[in-house]
């Protein structure tokens, strides 16, 4: 796709606003996606220390450090955290920054509802940590919150969860209707939906599940809320509730949620492959029908989660099949990547690091997840670190390296100085032999029967746990590098060259660097 | 909206506002769903309510089957509560009649609900209930001790290699909720 370069045009348009206003009231999709991408580091790391303490009292068996009670929220605030504050807003930080500029739009089309999006999640989630410090403790039943231990046997603060949720599900829903309206009305000129960046397909799919489950959970957490405080009985057999219908609705949202923090990894991955292997992206149309076809999929392989419910025998065929029929779409995904990659001029560049990671990881990820899907085998492996190991290995290096590659990738772009490579490329490889280190070991401990969620072991599984503890600690440490290339780069980073990557294509590399304040104020000429 | 002179219609979030509270509802719909789904396919062992006569309840086959009670209390509950008989071989078809006993132990009036389920889930639609304790609430006076009955009988629909199958009844304290609704 060649465009034209337009420079300079920042010449004739007014600057950020002064002071605190340019951030409480921004309305500029690049500080709303900055915002959005410095809270969730944050929170990455908020959860981080969570994880820490889970892996420290997991060094040795016994009960060392913290109460069971506390493990238990710990738990609980670890998943959340990172599932919906940090994977999450930071994917919804690279659609504000990234979507405008590649689809040649000025700006998100609903700027202050983007605003707005953005500035319920920090109250939402203060919220949500403050409960640690009530009466009773914080959510301590899994991330999953199944009924009725989050009803019938929830700490008090069970309402601040759930108001938490409904508030962060409501800035989910905002920023998806956001990003689709976006996409299907602002595209410059002669950019058929067809031609558009992968990323920007990705997101759009990820936004329609969005706006299509967000609900669903804000729905569930209403029923909660009814059973606890206004005596209805959804999930309470005794009134003639059931509770495993919880897990239904619940894992209705599930589902399609982990494709929502999966897809726009794929999309970024999708650039950033292509620009490194100096190939076009190969098999275009296939990519776009994949993402469909999982996105459809998603619908109706829920209870691939609930294998162990008691489902009758038809139930289990039925999700089984559906499940491993995902495996075809995701490994067109696969071989479409390693196939853009065959012959092309490779470099390796820290994004490409991190985006080749996340091809090779993502696939252990999917494999495990493969032998999950056997319902018959999945009696065996359910609840136990093997689950724990699978999640992980599609999330970590699923979401959180295509993040990093992301970064890594459009920082030149975003700040208009270079990170420092041999650096970035000490943070990948520390990450990486810290991750694999962590959530290797799993798999066996899994396979051999420890269980997820229990802050003791037995003592055969002393010492994979604690090889477990320092690959966590190593892998946790080396985040910490990633802050210091951020700071680096901001303050003494060298200025980045127009076009950094001598692959790249696409409309967001013809802005002038550091993107200006407002970009593409006049639309873009897109020709093939 | 006018954005590059281009018009944005900016009904669009509307629609897509639409299906954000449409599956909310649908969430809600997910409920009753659920339950017609279980009752049509009988899976998750739940039973259906008081049998509606078709007529055809005379047929009585020699095939026996054995009909087994199981009889839990729920966590809070701390009255003794059991099946009479723990085992009835009845033939299919054929009306028997079986009783439980609950003895309310504490100096207070209580309410109870029986929630029924039936192993292995597939009879569970070949079950038929013709007048049992759990189709209401059973409120209990202090120290009541109630033999409870139930009236059922098999379908001659039942699968031939069901031979033998399980109905357990979970009895729950309701009064709190009762209470409320008072």
């Amino acid at each position: 796709m060649n465009t034209n370069i337009v420079e300079g045009e920042q010449a004739h348009s007014h600057g950020p606003a002064k002071g605190i206003g340019r951030w409480l009231f921004a309305t500029n999709h690049k500080d709303i996606g900055t915002m959005y991408l410095i809270f969730s580091l944050i929170m990455l790391f908020v959860g981080g220390a969570m994880a820490f303490i889970i892996r420290a009292e997991l060094f040795q068996p016994g009960l060392q450090l913290i109460e069971p009670e506390f493990f238990n929220q710990m738990i609980t605030m670890h998943g959340l955290i990172m599932v919906f504050g940090a994977v999450m807003p930071a994917f919804v930080g690279l659609a504000n920054w990234m979507i405008p500029l590649m689809i040649g739009a000025p700006d998100m089309a609903l700027p202050r509802l983007n605003n707005l999006s953005f500035w319920i999640l920090p109250f939402a989630f203060l919220m949500m940590l403050s409960t640690l410090f009530m009466e009773g403790g914080g959510p301590n039943f899994g991330w999953t919150f199944y009924a009725p231990l989050s009803t019938t046997y929830a700490p008090p603060s069970v309402t601040f969860f759930i108001f938490t949720v409904h508030m962060m599900g409501l800035s989910s829903i905002m920023g998806a209707i956001n990003v689709v309206v976006t996409i299907l009305n602002m595209r410059a000129p002669g950019m058929t939906i067809m031609k558009m960046p992968m990323f920007c397909w990705t997101w759009l799919i990820t936004a329609f599940l969005l706006i299509a489950v967000m609900p669903v959970l804000g729905g569930v957490v209403t029923m909660m809320l009814m059973d606890i405080h206004f005596g209805t009985s959804f999930f309470d057999a005794g009134g003639g509730g059931d509770p495993v219908l919880f897990q239904h609705v619940f894992w209705f949202f599930g589902h399609p949620e982990v494709y929502i923090m999966i897809l726009p990894s794929f999309g970024v991955v999708s650039e950033v492959i292509p620009t490194f292997a100096r190939k076009k992206l190969f098999g275009y149309h296939s990519m776009v029908y994949a993402i469909v076809a999982i996105a459809v999929l998603s619908f109706v392989v829920w209870a691939h989660h609930m294998f162990t419910v008691g489902m009758p025998l038809a139930g289990e065929l039925f999700f089984m099949y559906t499940t491993m029929l995902i495996a075809v779409p995701t490994g067109v995904k696969i071989f479409n990547w390693i196939s853009t990659m065959f012959k092309g001029s490779m470099t390796f560049e820290a994004p490409m690091l991190f985006a080749l990671a996340f091809v090779i990881l993502f696939t252990v990820g999917g494999l495990s997840g493969i032998m999950l899907s056997l319902a018959s085998v999945d009696f065996v492996y359910h609840d136990t670190y093997f689950v724990v190991a699978h999640f992980h290995y599609v999330l970590v290096p699923g979401a959180i390296f295509g993040i990093y590659a992301a970064v890594y990738y459009w920082l030149p772009k975003w700040s208009g100085r270079m990170y420092d490579e041999s650096i970035a490329k000490l943070h990948f490889w520390f990450s990486f032999i810290g991750l694999n280190l962590t959530f290797f070991p799993m798999h066996f401990v899994g396979l051999a029967g420890m269980p997820r969620r229990i802050p003791d072991y037995p003592l055969q599984f002393a010492d994979f746990n604690m090889m477990i503890s320092g690959g966590a600690f190593i892998f946790g440490m080396s985040q910490l590098i990633f802050v210091y290339v951020l700071f680096k780069t901001m303050r003494s980073g060298e200025k980045a060259q127009h076009l950094p990557w001598e692959g790249a294509r696409g409309l967001e590399w013809t802005v002038a660097t550091p993107a200006p304040y407002h970009t593409f104020a006049t639309p873009p000429k897109v020709e093939d | 909206m006018k954005i590059n002179g281009r018009l944005l219609k900016i009904s669009q979030p509307l629609p897509l506002a639409v299906i954000c509270v449409l599956m909310f509802g649908f969430c809600f719909l997910l409920v009753p769903l659920y339950s017609v789904f279980c009752d049509w396919t009988g899976i998750n062992g739940k039973t259906s309510g008081p049998y509606q006569s078709k007529g055809n309840e005379e047929i009585i086959l020699e095939r026996k089957v054995a009909v087994q009670f199981v009889s839990n209390s729920n966590e809070n509950v701390s009255w003794p509560f059991k099946a009479l008989e723990d085992r009835v071989d009845v033939h299919i078809g054929e009306k028997r009649q079986v009783e439980f006993n609950v003895n309310n132990v504490t100096d207070a009036m209580v309410v109870a609900q029986a929630v029924p389920s039936v192993s292995p889930s597939e009879a569970a639609p070949y079950l038929h209930k013709i007048e049992c304790f759990c189709f209401q609430q059973q409120v209990l006076a202090a120290g009541e001790s109630k033999n409870m009955p139930l009236v059922f009988f098999i379908d001659p629909k039942l699968p031939k290699h069901i031979t033998k199958l399980t109905l357990s009844y979970t009895l729950f304290d309701v009064t709190p909720v009762v209470d409320t609704t008072i």
